[in-house]
């Protein structure tokens, strides 16, 4: 009877199971969304070009990524986590008490982000103050702060196009909605004086002031996209009036659906950011864990790989694809090599 | 109801004497309420075949073009002085080229090739032409030449893939107006690809790569397949068929036939209900506390996949095979043990093979379930790039996978618009296997039913 067969199956993956002591010969990689791309780029051509087998990425987010990386050492966990926004504290911790001592940060370069809307539509000039405006909650009108009044981007600032408000920003699961509210929402916030009406209503705290320049309306013009950017590009599609939150390299590769906002005056490019004119940019990062270096074949490799002027440079293909490479690659390249282990975080 | 249970005399009598050929104002009322539920039914069921015909139709429009890709034949001279600049043919020095330095020999091909077939478009220089030409083709260039090293200062004709924005030209996904705008591709790049396609440099063909490579990067959606993912899913399977099958089978059994009843297996069938309806992304935590963090099985491995997938598709299996353990006749157990069959012998030689069609049905059933299931994978790690084959099984089931609805997910995240085309066939690849199985179940159903 093929019952018996199957128990006799059963038994034998029960068997090799327990002797599952496989070691590991591919580079385990968790993290951010937004080096996904960037990541894997590198792995594919890591592993056509080297005998190391091609790393595994997974996605899954910076924090979860970093989270996973300080579950301790071991095969069974991962090598390397990417991230968009930088380790905190309470991860150095997390990895601290689970033995997890030397972690090595590598700045892979710089990603912006865009303000990007249907191409049909009118082209808009952006500043931070307008996004503010636009997106707060509570605005400065006529020197008192008041609820967010705004229907309309002319009524904003009469040189913007008559269209109505609609925004589609990154959830607050993104990384980069951290940097939109950093470098936009409270950035505007101060341009129109409504930081400091903040701040004189909680009494001079600054870290109120800004969690309350970073409240944003909630009537349902400023609407939270919580997938990815290919959600965004289809909520944008279907309401043409709205304006989309992107990171530069998604919009490089839409050129065709997407026109591009100019912020501060600026228009987005990867030469815009490099020199630093652009103001909407944050660095990219991944975070290896220094005990597994020479544990897992291909590691060391992979990463010297990574940061190598082939890929990395100003003409690899990271910086094709939309990432501003790095003007300090070189002593990353050199920090790489010597395994410099990262130091308290300033 | 009412109208049932009322005697036809009715209320007031007046049916009495009356021609049953003529309806009375009854009669007709109870007529025109079925009419009305049956134009209700019949509305319900158009609103789903409508949806499913939606569905279907804008997933096959969507997808049926990723069967389908464009191809350019080159005449590629494997130059030894790029390649093999010792001229040993030692093949460690040979390994040292990289990818980037094969691009140029693909570079002088393509220039060839225009060249021979006047193809030649005003303001379109070399490096733009050989654009036209897929990322991955330096890769499968090196992978020649690494196997047929003697191959080297020869010309050789390679069918390499056409870049993503070529193959979405005859696809209909790139026009020569959003050419104009896309920063990847230019107007003179597709005349170019019209001039090549008739020259018969450019071809299309059926896409057996989409079945048989691994994952591409977001620079090469042309290249991505779905080998890997389709491997990891049959590995998967095939775990949770050889675990969930005896395992389920057996605890059914004892439940139904055995066990006493009591306080204790009602708890149990309470318990066995209860996970039938467990998210299944529950069954995913435990999945990583149990497995990766306690047992230390490996990330992304299809033997914690299927692990996983095996404790979600249990309850079904157990449930439907109770069922069909109930459905057997007890006249059968009877019969047996009248003529001196013990319990057992009576269970397996005469009830179990009656039960067999419901049970193999609720089997491929539980396991079409699991065949889709993404959420528990995702934090057991397989949601993930992953472009290396995983081996022949039994080693295979711990080297890193991908999973078909996984592939699914992460193509629809990709900025490359190339990527929609294939979630789409993906999807229909896993539309297929979920048809072949339900057809499977009810073959299995039909040919093995008994009546009594």
């Amino acid at each position: 009877m093929s019952f018996v067969k199957l128990t006799a199956s059963t038994l034998a993956i029960a068997a090799v199971s327990a002797t599952a002591a496989v070691a590991r010969d591919q580079v385990q990689i968790a993290g951010s969304s937004t080096v996904l791309p960037y990541a894997s780029i590198v792995a594919e051509a890591f592993g056509e070009n080297f005998d190391f087998p091609t790393p595994v990425v997974e996605s899954g987010g910076s924090g979860a990524g970093r989270k996973k990386l300080c579950e301790g050492v071991g095969e069974n966990t991962i090598d390397i986590a990417n991230s968009s926004s930088r380790i905190k504290q309470s991860d150095i911790d997390l990895c601290a008490s689970n033995g997890v001592t030397e972690i090595m940060e590598v700045r892979i370069g710089y990603d912006g982000i865009v303000f990007a809307s249907d191409i049909n539509g009118p082209t808009y000039a952006f500043t931070p103050a307008d996004w503010h405006n636009a997106l707060a909650a509570k605005v400065m009108k006529d020197g008192k702060l008041i609820d967010n009044p705004y229907k309309m981007w002319n009524e904003i600032r009469a040189d913007l196009p008559a269209q109505e408000i609609l925004a589609f920003v990154p959830g607050t699961k993104h990384g980069t909605r951290e940097v939109f509210d950093e470098k936009v929402i409270v950035d505007g916030c101060k341009e129109t004086g409504a930081y400091d009406a903040h701040k004189a209503t909680v009494d001079g705290d600054k870290k109120k002031a800004g969690k309350a320049c970073m409240q944003l309306r909630t009537d349902g013009r400023s609407i939270d996209i919580d997938g990815d950017y290919t959600e965004t590009l289809a909520r944008v599609d279907a309401n043409k009036n709205g304006i989309g939150v992107f990171g530069l390299s998604f919009y490089q590769n839409n050129t065709d659906k997407l026109t591009v906002a100019t912020m501060g005056g600026v228009m987005p490019s990867v030469e815009s950011i490099a020199t630093g004119e652009y103001p909407v940019s944050r660095p990219l990062f991944f975070y290896v864990k220094n005990a597994h270096l020479d544990v897992i074949p291909g590691m060391q490799e992979y990463i010297e790989f990574f940061v190598s002027d082939d890929m990395a440079g100003p003409d690899g293909p990271l910086a094709a694809y939309g990432l501003v490479s790095d003007p300090e690659l070189a002593k990353t390249q050199e920090m790489v090599a010597n395994r410099t282990p990262m130091g308290a975080l300033k | 109801m009412t109208d049932f249970t009322s005697s036809p005399t009715g209320a007031n009598g007046r049916r009495r004497g009356g021609s049953l050929l003529e309806l009375d104002a009854r009669t007709k009322r109870r007529n025109a309420s079925e009419a009305r539920f049956r134009l209700m039914g019949v509305i319900a069921v158009s609103i789903g075949v409508i949806a499913l015909i939606g569905l279907l139709s804008s997933i096959l429009m969507n997808g049926a073009s990723s069967f389908r890709q464009t191809y350019i034949t080159l005449n590629v001279f494997l130059d030894p002085a790029k390649l093999d600049k010792a001229g040993d043919g030692d093949l460690e020095k040979i390994a040292k080229v990289t990818t980037f330095g094969y691009a140029p020999l693909i570079q002088k091909a393509m220039e060839a090739a225009i060249k021979e077939n006047g193809a030649a478009v005003d303001g379109l220089n070399a490096k733009k032409a050989a654009e036209l030409i897929s990322k991955e083709a330096p890769a499968d260039l090196r992978r020649f030449v690494l196997a047929n090293p003697d191959k080297i200062g020869e010309t050789v004709e390679f069918s390499l893939l056409a870049a993503g924005r070529i193959d979405g030209y005859f696809k209909g996904r790139v026009t020569m107006e959003s050419a104009q705008l896309d920063r990847n591709i230019s107007p003179e790049q597709l005349m170019l690809a019209d001039k090549l396609k008739q020259a018969g440099v450019l071809q299309i063909k059926f896409n057996w790569a989409f079945f048989t490579a691994p994952d591409a990067s977001d620079t090469r959606p042309e290249a991505a397949g779905l080998g890997v993912a389709i491997l990891g899913s049959i590995y998967m399977m095939l775990i949770v068929l050889c675990l969930s099958l005896p395992l389920g089978v057996a605890a059914s059994i004892y439940l139904e036939e055995f066990a006493p009843q009591n306080r204790w297996t009602d708890l149990i069938e309470v318990n066995i209900s209860n996970l039938a309806a467990v998210p299944s992304i529950v069954f995913g935590i435990l999945g990583l506390a149990i497995f990766i963090n306690i047992a230390g099985l490996p990330q992304s491995a299809p033997v914690v996949g299927g692990l996983v997938l095996t404790l979600m598709t249990l309850p079904t299996i157990i449930i439907a095979t109770r069922a069909a353990l109930k459905a057997v006749p007890p006249s059968i157990r009877d019969a047996a043990l009248g003529i001196g069959a013990s319990k057992m012998q009576s269970v397996f030689h005469h009830v179990l093979p009656l039960a067999m069609p419901g049970i193999l049905t609720g089997t491929i059933i539980g396991l079409a379930q699991a065949l889709g299931e993404t959420a528990p994978l995702l934090l057991i790690g397989m949601v993930a790039f992953v472009r290396e084959y995983p081996a022949s099984p039994p080693e295979g089931f711990f080297d890193p996978a991908s999973a078909l609805p996984v592939q699914v997910y992460n193509w629809t995240t990709r900025g490359d618009p190339a990527f929609v085309e294939r979630a789409s066939g993906a999807i229909i690849v896993l539309l297929v296997f979920l048809v072949i199985m339900n057809i499977a179940a009810i073959m299995l159903r039909r040919r093995f039913e008994r009546r009594w």
